[in-house]
């Protein structure tokens, strides 16, 4: 969901999605909880999710999302683990326009820029 | 009358370094409360974002015992790091699941959308997305100099009228906002309430009211409420 947004960056198909480097991921276990799951699904990116995800190395994603999503429950399992137990705790995003490095600490994205930056 | 989320996990400590809730924040659970059954039954959020969260009371209190939803989630962001954390224990402390949390450091809503130079349309990921927005804002008027900190100056500091963080702002909510989505804003009176509202709909074609006041000490606050012209809210 995190954009690069450094300026004269303005390339939407390279500032999005950031690509993850160098991450610790850590797997919390929770409830899976479908409604939640659905709404999402109408609101997420999923090319970038589905790219996020195969250069992560986890549970591969379709490339498209199923026709009838909500009773599919293999694919359902697998969507609430990458989206919903998979945290990165620490690593870096990199945008694939300008490299601008994005830090992730303690499972904080900080997309803070420099004045100079903005 | 819903109860106040439990802060009992924060300490003076963080207090030094997080803005802690005051009859700012405490007006705007008000108003939240008072639009219950709209926010549950119209609004029935997905996606509710809070800039500026600070400790975390305000995304707790809607989620956890405005909306109780376990569909919707929320995404916060604030500059300060320590008021991240917060929001975060804040958030868990008073029952909300994790998995419904997305907590962001940036200034308002930077790195959510495209580059500030870059068209103000230029927010493919949250582009009428956003069913309940909430600011409460740094609006006291204070020297330019004094805004920008990332620390819990940057709480308050709101520069000339208190406008300055605001105005960077205001801009985006018609951008964010769904079709049936509602902004929630905290103001004072040197922020000239009267004029953001003419602003809003004369720029955005937002419809605003003032549906809460209340007079705290020195501070005259109101609570101003936005919708899309096509989805002013029936009480």
């Amino acid at each position: 969901m995190l954009q690069c947004h450094v300026k004269g960056c303005n390339d939407p198909s390279l500032s999005f999605p950031l690509q993850l480097k160098d991450v610790e991921l850590e797997q919390v276990e929770t409830e899976q909880n479908d409604d939640l799951l659905a709404n999402l699904l109408q609101k997420i990116d999923w090319n970038a999710l589905q790219m996020t995800a195969t250069e992560l190395g986890l549970a591969s994603l379709p490339e498209t999302i199923p026709d009838d999503p909500d009773s599919d429950e293999a694919f359902m399992i697998k969507l609430h683990e990458v989206l919903m137990e998979m945290n990165i705790t620490q690593g870096k995003m990199e945008c694939r326009g300008c490299g601008h490095v994005y830090p992730i600490k303690d499972g904080i994205p900080n997309m803070l820029l420099a004045e100079h930056e903005i | 009358m819903l109860s106040t989320p439990d802060l009992g996990h924060l300490t003076t400590s963080d207090y030094r370094r997080v803005y802690e809730p005051a009859e700012d924040s405490f007006l705007l659970l008000d108003a939240l409360e008072a639009d219950q059954v709209y926010l549950r039954d119209q609004v029935r959020p997905r996606l509710c974002i809070e800039v500026g969260s600070g400790s975390g009371v305000i995304t707790a209190f809607l989620a956890t015992r405005v909306l109780q939803s376990h569909k919707t989630q929320y995404l916060t962001t604030d500059i300060n790091p320590h008021a991240i954390l917060a929001t975060r224990q804040t958030c868990s402390h008073n029952g909300l699941d994790s998995s419904q949390l997305t907590c962001v450091q940036t200034d308002l809503l930077d790195g959510l959308l495209g580059p500030r130079d870059s068209a103000p349309a230029n927010c493919p990921q949250l582009d009428g997305q956003v069913d309940v927005l909430l600011f409460n804002p740094p609006y006291v008027v204070t020297p330019s100099s004094e805004v920008g900190s990332q620390g819990i100056e940057a709480a308050w500091a709101g520069g000339i009228d208190g406008r300055e963080v605001l105005d960077r702002f205001l801009p985006l909510v018609p951008l964010l906002l769904s079709a049936h989505g509602v902004f929630y804003l905290v103001a004072i009176e040197p922020n000239r309430p009267a004029d953001i509202i003419q602003h809003m709909d004369q720029c955005y074609g937002l419809i605003g009211h003032t549906v809460l006041k209340r007079k705290a000490g020195c501070e005259h606050l109101s609570i101003l409420r936005f919708t899309r012209r096509s989805a002013v809210a029936t009480e």
